[in-house]
């Protein structure tokens, strides 16, 4: 979208064609359907803005289960929320927040043209978002350890401790919720059915759908700014130009921002 | 100033040495003007594969008893046509053909704000093809359109994924044009270009992408939910876990209503070009037009549950949805009445495009009052799942968006070829396709009245002069529709040169030689009038000097 330099038409026009207009007057990163470097960036920035309303609006879809189902199971989503690893999802989250930071700190080295101090911020921005990604997984084999019957997935991989009681919370035909401590109002309601699933599922399915099209994110989100990163060594961005920059940098605030969301949606209900 | 350089040489021009070369100039090409040619061929083909699967249906309705295709046969022939025709004709066809050509030179631009993204979304929509195409390849998909859950969950044993990742994708190609018909509307606009000396063509489309851009993620996270819970068996809509399959209704329907203003408004911008060209006036309350797409895009989103009358939610959300869906009729007969004050004293010309162009307001105001019977709860209630909705859905999308779309390709057809399609035989076909339209469609609405319902291939003996009348009439449509794809092919070669304003119009696209050079503009042109600066006598003038054979 925008964010290198194109020589636009020049399949169709022929290379000759392009030889002889040069770049003159303007810099290299100016394509040449634009007229000034001005409408470049407002329509580069403006194209990120209306991607990220489409973005807000994918994860609407499942905020949207998620308030439906929520209203139908209040007291289950309490419950389920209690077996989510909360300590985890907060470093999480301190972790994502630094990274928005830093990629804003970026943003403003490049808008200086500060290449060196944009270089290291990048990377930082970088090692957050394996970090991330790293607990996150992290989180997820704990959940898969435990349908296996191991209390963590180191556990797991050594034959170590087993878990004590039976808890399966990957949704499937494994899933298994643990007892209940104590009877709660949900229990008296949702007694559950031979040959039925139990509502529990449906939390957890809403918890890894949503937080691993947030990681599928995060992914996209980390090639991004790992461009950004090879570019700004190759030396591309300089004070006059640092769009590809500023809007990589919106991306990643969006990645932030949906987590934020998340985070208290699944992490602390109870 | 950045191209002022290069040599102005019309888009379709080539200097490649070799069919290699040629091929892959145009499958690499950026140019927003090949691309929409790209989409051209596409968008038709699948027209063509959906119109034979609604044949088939058409054929086998014929008699009562089901003699062609097994009942699992039937539904998925009339589902590969409500997909095909949906996703991959209706949704993209006017945006991605007629939009990705006109809106740059419209704006007075060298190209959308971004070509690559542009040349992507075609990639998209043919990836989604093809995802879709193999489906049916593989023994088709029984869902219907609407994908219902549980039904596409856990009951179809048809490739729905298949199906579901095919509408998916062309989503994604979708939201790209969006993106890029908003940023190009608002950021590449020539000097002087104002928003209310902008073609209404360029409003309708902004309406649509705004639309495209909010609604289609929804249907595309709806979709991949309902995909999920195919693949691992567990899922959100899964009643057997406490969920809800109706909240898929809501969630398909925030999409699949607000998509049916995707098809008609860019149809409605189309009209309004077609109306003021061929009237030689100045179109009637612009800016009544132009907010009413707007008015059409907002509204659009709140009317979705009067899909579900019947779908077991409450009463009173019915007549909210039932009160907000009259709403919408508001800004769609500001258009009607304001295309028909145009018509008034102005001096009108019956060429190919103008035939279209009142076709479709004749069409669009029995599809659109129709609508208005079915978003009162009562009348919905006793038609629901009848013919009769399918009747008034097809006078809309059809009678509507393809009158609109076939309008525009003729009234376009010079600027984008350089050439003259056949008259005589462009009037015909249009009014084949008027008689064949109504003659297939009209029955359908006495059919549903009478309680024919829908998605059935066998019916009782009573029905069977209005279906066999109805068949009989899609015959006509096929032909009123395979003619303009034999004179128009034929125009390329055969077809007289154009010249650069061959309907003496308004708007910059006629400013530049037809076909347009590769970069659009060599100077970026200022504007300086309205939209439709048609002088005040001009429609008088026309009229003194009209003679057999004049060209308007």
């Amino acid at each position: 979208m925008a964010t290198t330099t194109t020589t636009q038409g020049s399949e169709v026009q022929g290379h000759e064609a392009h030889a002889d207009h040069g770049h003159a007057g303007h810099g290299r990163e100016l394509q040449h359907h634009f007229e000034t470097p001005q409408q470049q960036k407002e329509a580069a920035t403006l194209g990120m803005w209306v991607f990220l309303v489409t973005e807000l609006m994918l994860f609407g879809g499942i905020f949207m289960a998620y308030a439906v189902y929520r209203w139908a199971f209040p007291d289950i989503w309490a419950e389920a929320a209690h077996h989510l690893n909360t300590p985890l999802g907060a470093v999480n989250t301190v972790v994502l927040l630094v990274s928005s930071l830093t990629v804003a700190l970026a943003v403003n080295a490049a808008e200086e043209g500060r290449k060196q101090r944009l270089i290291r911020l990048l990377g930082v921005t970088m090692v957050l978002g394996v970090a991330f990604l790293g607990i996150k997984a992290y989180e997820y084999s704990e959940k898969f350890a435990h349908c296996a019957g191991y209390k963590t997935p180191i556990a797991w991989a050594t034959s170590g401790t087993p878990l004590g009681e039976t808890e399966c919370l990957v949704p499937g035909r494994a899933f298994v919720f643990p007892e209940a401590h104590g009877t709660t109002a949900a229990d008296v309601h949702n007694e559950v059915t031979p040959g039925q699933g139990s509502p529990y599922q449906l939390f957890y399915l809403l918890y890894f759908i949503s937080t691993g099209l947030h990681a599928v994110h995060m992914l996209i989100g980390l090639s991004i700014v790992g461009m950004l990163t090879f570019m700004a060594v190759r030396g591309v961005f300089t004070a006059a130009y640092s769009t590809p920059v500023e809007i990589g940098g919106l991306y990643w605030h969006l990645i932030d921002i949906i987590w934020v969301f998340l985070f208290p949606l699944f992490y602390l209900v109870h | 100033m950045a191209t002022t350089a290069l040599p102005s040489r019309g888009y379709l021009e080539d200097d490649t040495p070799t069919v290699w070369a040629w091929i892959k100039s145009w499958l690499f090409t950026v140019d927003h003007k090949r691309i929409a040619i790209l989409y051209l061929l596409a968008i038709n083909f699948y027209f063509l594969l959906g119109g034979l699967a609604a044949s088939v249906v058409r054929i086998e309705l014929i008699t009562p008893q089901g003699d062609l295709l097994s009942s699992d046969l039937y539904n998925r022939a009339f589902t590969l046509h409500g997909i095909i025709m949906v996703f991959f004709f209706l949704i993209p066809g006017i945006p991605a053909v007629l939009g990705n050509f006109l809106i740059p030179l419209m704006v007075g631009a060298r190209d959308m704000a971004f070509p690559r993204l542009n040349l992507f979304s075609w990639y998209l929509y043919m990836i989604g093809g093809i995802f879709a195409l193999s489906a049916a390849v593989f023994g088709g998909v029984d869902t219907g359109w609407t994908f219902y859950t549980p039904f596409s969950s856990t009951y179809s044993n048809s490739n729905v994924i298949l199906t579901i990742a095919g509408a998916f994708v062309m989503g994604f190609s979708s939201i790209a044009t969006g993106v890029n018909f908003i940023v190009t509307t608002h950021t590449m606009r020539a000097p002087g270009l104002t928003w209310f000396r902008l073609p209404l063509f360029v409003w309708s489309s902004y309406a649509t992408s705004l639309i495209i851009v909010l609604a289609t993620p929804v249907v595309g996270i709806t979709l991949l939910l309902v995909a999920i819970e195919r693949i691992w068996g567990v899922g959100i809509f899964d009643p057997a876990l406490g969920g809800d399959p109706l909240l898929f209704q809501h969630l398909f329907w925030f999409y699949s209503h607000p998509a049916v203003y995707i098809m008609i408004l860019p149809g409605f911008g189309v009209i309004s070009e077609l109306i003021s060209t061929f009237s030689r006036k100045r179109i009637f309350g612009y800016e009544f037009i132009a907010f009413s797409s707007m008015a059409i895009a907002i509204i659009g989103f709140l009317v979705w549950g009067h899909h579900m009358f019947v779908s077991g939610q409450s009463v009173y959300a019915g007549l909210v949805f039932s009160f907000i869906t009259m709403l919408v009729a508001i800004p769609s007969a500001i258009k009607v009445f304001n295309w028909t004050a145009t018509l008034y004293k102005g001096s009108i010309s019956y060429r190919t495009p103008m035939l279209y162009a009142l076709g479709f307001i004749g069409l669009f105001v029995i599809g659109g009052l129709t609508g208005i019977f079915l978003g009162v709860v009562a009348i919905d209630i006793h038609v629901t799942d009848t013919y009769f909705v399918v009747a008034h859905f097809h006078y809309v999308m059809v009678g509507g968006t393809i009158m609109a779309y076939l309008g525009g390709i003729h009234f376009w057809w010079p600027k984008m070829t350089g050439r003259m399609y056949n008259e005589v035989w462009g009037g015909i076909s249009a009014l084949i396709i008027f008689v064949g339209f109504n003659m297939t469609f009209f029955p359908q609405f006495v059919l549903g009245y009478l309680g024919m319902p829908r998605r059935y291939h066998v019916y009782p003996q009573e029905f069977q002069v209005l279906h066999v009348l109805s068949s009989a009439g899609s015959t006509v449509l096929a032909i009123g529709f395979i003619i303009p794809l034999v004179y128009l092919t034929l125009s390329l070669w055969k077809g007289k040169l154009a010249g650069d304003n061959p309907w003496d119009a308004t708007g910059l696209e006629w400013t530049v030689s037809s076909p347009p050079p590769a970069h659009n503009f060599d100077e970026i042109p200022v504007v300086t009038t309205e939209a439709y600066a048609y002088p005040p006598e001009a429609a008088e003038r026309d009229a003194a000097a009209w003679r057999p054979g004049s060209p308007l």
